[in-house]
C-alpha cells in the first residue's frame, strides 16, 4: 500500500493513542519478528520524528475547535467572554492531561512566549491601530499606561510587602524587591474581553481608545518593569534609582527605533515588488518580526518595536501592494493573532491544573484586594489630573468602566511563568498570578456587561416612540458624523500638518512606487468585482425605478396603518438603516475583518445619482421633478476629473477609512488608467467613446444626446469590457426592463 | 500653517465671525486652518470637489446632502464666512446662552435653527415641505438594499401620516418641529469643537 495514503490514517489513530500513557514516548518502528526472514517492513511508525510539530498542531486544532464551538451560538459569546470559555476548555484539557500524568508542552518558556506567542498578537494590535483617535488622546493614553501601571505596581508591591511583614502569614522571606516584581507582573491590564463588551455596547470613542491604548502600552511598561525588577531582585541592595529610571525609558522608547527603521525599509521594499506579488504579504511579516528580534537583541521592548513598525509601514505598504496582497495580509494577521491569543488562554487553563501550586490564602486574597483597590484609586486619581487637560472629561461612569475593566490576562501569566527559578517563592507567585487572572477574567469579565448596561455609559439612547423620531434621529446622527469628519482633527493640528507636509514631500516620493497601470488582467479583476456588486444591487432592486408607479401610489387613498404595522416598520428600520460610522469597528480585537459592503453600496449609489443627474431627461418622465441638486455636481459638466479625486484621496487619510475604501480606490484609479491601455480615445467626458465603442449594445442610446455626452468613465469601461471581452455577464442582468440607458450599471434604486 | 493663516484672516473678520457664529477666537483660527487645508485651489473658497475629497464624507450615506448644505442657492463656491455660518449650526448650546436677550436675534445654533438644518437636508427644492418623494429619496439613502420599494413606500407613507396634521400629504416645518419635540435635538446636532 502506498505509504502516503496510510500515514494520514495512522496519524488519526495516533491522536487517540497519544493520550494513552504508554504511547507518550517514542514508538520504535514496527518490524517483523526476529528469526524470520528480514523483509522490507510494510508499515513503519516513527512517532518520535513528528512528535513536536504534531503535538503543536494538535493543540492548535483543539483550540480552534473550541473556538468554533463557542461561536455556534451567538448568545453564549454575548454573555460569556471568549476568554472565559477558552480557559474553561483549557482547564478540562488540563484535567485530562493531569489524569494521565502527561506534561503539557513547554510552550510558556520565556523564549517561546516572547518570540513566538506574543508577536502575532502585538502585530495585530499594531496593524489595526486606531491612529487618529490615538493621537488625539495620546496624552491620556500614555498617562494611563505609564503612570497608571507604575502607580498600581508600586502601590500593590508596597502594600503586599507590608502584609508580608506580618508574622502570622508566614511570608517573611518575601523581600521588597520580590514583592515589587510580583506586583509589576500583576498590574498588567489586558482588557480584551472588556473591549469586546465595549464595542457591543458602543461606548464612546474616548473610553474605548483609552482602554485600548492602555492595554497595549502597559504591556510594554510591564515588561520593562519586569526586567528592571528581575535585575534588582537579584541584588541584595536597592539599585541606584536614577539608573533604573533611565533604563526604564530606554527600554520603552528604545524599542521604537528598530520599529521605525524596519518599517521604513519594508515600505521601501514594497516599492519594488510589483512583479513578485506573491511575496508581498511576506514583507509585512518578516520585517515586523525582524524588528521584534532586534529589539529583543538589545533587551528593549519588542512590543513597542512591533507596534511602531506596523504603524509606520502600513500606509505605505497598502498603497504599493496589490489589493489581493492587501487583503491577504490583513486576513493573515488576524488569523495569527487569533490563534496566538486562543492558545495562550487555553494554556492558561491547562497549566492551572498541571502545575504544582503553593497556595497561601493570605497572599492570594490580599493580592486580589490590593490589585483591585490600587487600580480603582489609580484611575480616580489619574483621571482627576488628566481631566484638567482634556476637553471631553471622563465622567464617573467612564472611570468605572476603566477601573472595572482592568482584567488581567496573557502577559501577566507569561511573565509569571518565565520567572527565573532563583526566586524563592516562584511557585507562590505563579499561583497568585493565576488566581488573580482567573478571578478577574471570570468575575469581572462576566459581570461587566450587565453592569455597563445598567449604568449606561454614554451611549446613544434607544426607544424612539415614533417612526419620525427614529428616522430623523438617524439622519441627524449621520449628519453630525459627516460634519465631524469634515472638520477633521483638532488637537496637535500643527504637528500633524507638519508631518503631512514632510510625508508628502519626502517620504512618499521615496517609499511609494508611482502607480502605473498594471496588467489589464488585474484591472479587469477589479472591474469585475465592481460589477458583481453592481449586479447585486440591480438584482435586488429589480430594475428601473418605478417612477410612474410611485406617482400613482401617491394618488391612492391613504392606507390605514395599524399598530402592528408600526412595530413592523420599526423592526425593518432598525435592521436595515445604516448605522453611523463606528470609528472603532476596524480596530477591534474581535478578529473580524472590516466589512466593505455597506460602503460599496453607498458609493455606488452616489455614482448612480451623479449619472442620473447628468442625464436627467432620459428616464424621468414628468411626474417626479428632478432636482439636480441632489447630486452635488452640476449637471452636464465633465465629471471625470472632478469625481475621481475623492476616490484617489482615500489613501491620504490614514486610519479607519483607508481600509474600507481601499477597494474603490484601487478599482477607480486602475480602471481609469486601463482605459488608456486599451487604446481607446481617452477623453471620456467628451463622449468620444459613446456610440462608436458601443456597437454591441442592442438598444439604441442615441435617444438622448446629453446622456451620451457626459458619461462617467467607469461606465465606459464597463462597455469596453463588454466589447473587448465580448463576454457579457453584465448585460444578462439588464433584460428588458430599461429604456434609454441599458449599459448604465447602477441605474435604478440608488438615490431615488 | 500658523503664520499663513493669520496673514490671510484679519482680526476684524475674526471678530465679525465671532459675533455672528459664537465661536471662540481659537476655534475660528483652527477652523480656518482646516478650511485652507481643504482648499486645494488656494483661492479662498471651497467648491464641491474640495468637500468630496474627504473620504469619510464619500461613504457617509448623506454625504452629498451634507455637502450641498454648505452651498447656498445655486452657488458653487463657499467662502470662509459661509463655511463658518453652516458649521455654527452645530455648536453646542451653552447654558449661558439660554438667557441671552432675545432682541439679539436667534443664534445660529438654536434648536429651531438646528431643526431647520435637518429639515433642509430633506427639502431640496426649498418649498418648505417635505414631500413624499423627498422623504423617499433620503430614506433610500439611509437604508440598505434589502428593503423593497413597496416596503419603503409604506414606511414613507406611515411617516408622513404620523407627522402630517393639515392633511396635505407632506411634512411642513412646523409639523417637523412638533414631531421631534421629545427628541434631544440640541445634543444630537452638536459637535464639540475643541479649543
Amino acid at each position: 500500500m502506498d505509504p502516503a495514503v496510510t500515514r494520514p490514517v495512522f496519524s488519526f489513530v495516533l491522536t487517540v493513542l497519544s493520550l494513552v500513557p504508554s504511547c507518550g514516548g517514542e514508538l520504535s518502528p514496527i518490524t517483523v519478528a526476529p528469526g524470520e526472514k528480514e523483509d522490507v517492513p510494510l508499515f513503519t511508525m516513527n512517532y518520535a520524528r513528528i512528535q513536536v510539530p504534531f503535538e503543536i498542531t494538535l493543540w492548535v486544532l483543539l483550540a480552534s475547535f473550541a473556538k468554533i464551538g463557542f461561536n455556534v451560538n451567538r448568545r453564549i459569546t454575548t454573555w460569556l467572554p471568549e476568554s472565559c470559555l477558552l480557559i474553561s476548555v483549557g482547564l478540562i484539557a488540563g484535567g485530562v492531561l493531569f489524569h494521565v500524568h502527561e506534561a503539557p508542552p513547554a510552550v510558556l518558556t520565556s523564549q517561546a512566549f516572547f518570540l513566538y506567542m506574543l508577536p502575532p498578537i502585538v502585530l495585530e494590535s499594531g496593524y489595526f491601530f486606531p491612529t487618529r483617535p490615538f493621537f488625539e488622546n495620546v496624552g491620556t493614553v500614555l498617562w494611563f499606561a505609564v503612570a497608571g501601571t507604575l502607580w498600581s505596581a508600586v502601590g500593590t508591591g508596597l502594600s503586599l510587602f507590608a502584609v508580608c511583614r506580618v508574622e502570622a502569614f508566614g511570608l517573611r522571606d518575601v523581600s521588597l524587591q520580590e514583592n515589587l516584581l510580583f506586583a509589576s507582573i500583576v498590574s498588567a491590564v489586558d482588557p480584551v474581553a472588556v473591549l469586546n463588551v465595549f464595542e457591543d455596547v458602543s461606548v464612546n470613542e474616548q473610553l474605548y481608545v483609552a482602554m485600548f491604548g492602555e492595554g497595549l502600552f502597559n504591556d510594554a511598561v510591564t515588561v520593562a518593569l519586569y526586567q528592571i525588577f528581575i535585575y534588582v531582585a537579584k541584588m541584595p541592595v536597592a539599585e541606584d534609582l536614577s539608573l533604573v529610571v533611565a533604563r526604564f525609558f530606554l527600554v520603552g522608547l528604545g524599542g521604537m527605533v528598530p520599529g521605525v527603521l524596519f518599517g521604513l525599509v519594508a515600505a521601501f521594499t514594497t516599492r519594488f515588488t510589483s512583479r513578485v506579488r506573491e511575496i508581498e504579504p511576506l514583507v509585512v511579516f518578516v520585517y515586523s518580526y525582524m524588528a521584534c528580534l532586534v529589539a529583543e537583541l538589545f533587551s528593549m521592548s519588542s512590543i513597542m518595536a512591533i507596534v511602531t513598525c506596523a504603524i509606520v509601514m502600513k500606509s505605505y505598504v497598502e498603497e504599493n501592494v496589490s489589493q489581493r496582497s492587501c487583503s491577504s495580509v490583513r486576513h493573515m494577521i488576524k488569523m495569527f493573532g487569533s490563534v496566538s491569543e486562543t492558545l495562550i488562554f487555553f494554556f492558561l487553563g491547562v497549566v492551572t491544573v498541571t502545575t504544582e501550586h503553593e497556595w497561601n490564602w493570605a497572599y492570594v486574597l490580599f493580592t486580589l484586594l490590593f490589585a483591585f483597590l490600587w487600580r480603582c484609586l489609580g484611575v480616580l486619581f489619574l483621571t482627576l489630573i488628566v481631566n484638567l487637560f482634556r476637553v471631553i472629561p471622563f465622567t464617573f461612569k467612564d472611570q468605572f468602566g476603566l477601573a472595572y475593566g482592568g482584567l488581567r490576562g496573557a502577559v501577566s501569566f507569561a511573565l509569571a511563568s518565565t520567572l527565573p527559578h532563583s526566586i524563592g517563592c516562584r511557585k507562590l507567585f505563579v499561583t497568585a498570578t493565576i488566581a488573580i487572572i482567573l478571578v478577574t477574567v471570570f468575575l469581572q469579565g462576566i459581570t461587566i456587561r450587565p453592569l455597563i448596561e445598567l449604568i449606561d455609559i454614554r451611549r446613544t439612547s434607544h426607544n424612539p416612540d415614533s417612526i419620525n423620531a427614529e428616522i430623523h434621529s438617524r439622519l441627524m446622527e449621520h449628519t453630525v458624523t459627516g460634519i465631524e469628519d469634515l472638520c477633521g482633527q483638532w488637537s496637535h493640528f500643527w504637528w500633524k500638518d507638519k508631518f503631512l507636509k514632510f510625508n508628502n514631500r519626502f517620504l512618499r516620493k521615496v517609499l511609494i512606487r508611482d502607480s502605473r497601470a498594471e496588467s489589464s488582467i488585474v484591472a479587469l479583476y477589479k472591474r469585475l468585482e465592481l460589477q458583481n456588486t453592481v449586479e447585486i444591487l440591480n438584482m435586488v432592486s429589480g430594475g428601473i425605478s418605478a417612477a410612474p408607479s410611485m406617482v400613482s401610489l401617491c394618488e391612492e387613498s391613504r392606507k390605514l396603518f395599524l399598530a402592528s404595522d408600526v412595530k413592523e416598520i420599526h423592526d425593518i428600520l432598525s435592521k436595515n438603516m445604516y448605522k453611523t460610522r463606528q470609528p472603532m469597528a476596524a480596530h477591534t480585537r474581535k478578529h473580524a475583518l472590516p466589512s466593505e459592503s455597506r460602503d460599496k453600496e453607498i458609493l455606488l449609489r452616489r455614482h448612480a445619482s451623479i449619472q442620473r443627474s447628468l442625464g436627467p431627461g432620459s428616464l424621468r418622465d414628468s411626474a417626479v421633478p428632478i432636482s439636480h441638486k441632489y447630486s452635488t455636481l452640476p449637471a452636464r459638466k465633465s465629471l471625470h476629473f472632478k469625481y475621481f479625486p475623492a476616490w484617489e484621496r482615500y489613501a491620504d487619510n490614514r486610519g479607519t477609512m483607508s481600509e474600507m475604501a481601499f477597494p474603490f480606490r484601487c478599482s477607480s484609479a486602475r480602471a481609469r488608467i486601463s482605459l488608456r491601455r486599451l487604446n481607446t480615445p481617452t477623453p471620456p467626458s467628451n463622449g468620444a467613446l459613446d456610440e462608436s465603442s458601443c456597437e454591441t449594445n442592442k438598444v439604441e442610446r442615441g435617444t438622448n444626446s446629453s446622456s451620451g455626452r457626459s458619461h462617467v468613465p467607469p461606465q465606459h469601461h464597463f462597455n469596453l469590457v463588454n466589447n473587448s471581452r465580448s463576454a457579457d455577464p453584465y448585460r444578462s442582468v439588464h433584460h428588458g426592463g430599461e429604456e434609454g440607458r441599458p449599459a448604465s450599471p447602477t441605474e435604478p434604486r440608488a438615490t431615488h | 500653517m500658523g503664520s499663513r493663516a493669520s496673514t490671510l484672516l484679519r482680526e476684524e473678520e475674526i471678530e465679525e465671525i465671532k459675533k455672528e457664529t459664537g465661536f471662540s477666537h481659537s476655534q475660528i483660527t483652527r477652523l480656518y486652518s482646516r478650511f485652507t487645508s481643504l482648499d486645494k485651489g488656494e483661492n479662498g473658497t471651497l467648491s464641491r470637489e474640495d468637500f468630496q475629497r474627504i473620504p469619510e464624507l464619500a461613504i457617509n450615506p448623506l454625504g452629498d446632502r451634507i455637502i450641498n448644505a454648505f452651498f447656498p442657492e445655486s452657488e458653487d463656491q463657499v467662502n470662509f464666512r459661509g463655511f463658518m455660518r453652516t458649521l455654527a449650526h452645530f455648536r453646542p448650546i451653552e447654558d449661558n446662552e439660554k438667557n441671552k436677550n432675545p432682541t439679539a436675534g436667534e443664534p445660529l445654533n438654536s434648536r429651531t435653527n438646528k431643526l431647520l438644518f435637518a429639515f433642509r437636508l430633506y427639502d431640496l427644492d426649498r418649498d418648505d415641505k417635505i414631500s413624499r418623494d423627498e422623504l423617499l429619496q433620503v430614506l433610500r439613502m439611509m437604508v440598505g438594499v434589502n428593503i423593497s420599494d413597496e416596503q419603503l413606500g409604506s414606511i414613507a407613507d406611515r411617516t408622513i401620516q404620523e407627522a402630517d396634521t393639515n392633511g396635505d400629504n407632506s411634512i411642513s416645518f412646523n409639523e417637523f418641529i412638533k414631531v421631534l419635540e421629545k427628541v434631544d435635538v440640541e445634543q444630537k446636532m452638536s459637535i464639540r469643537f475643541l479649543h
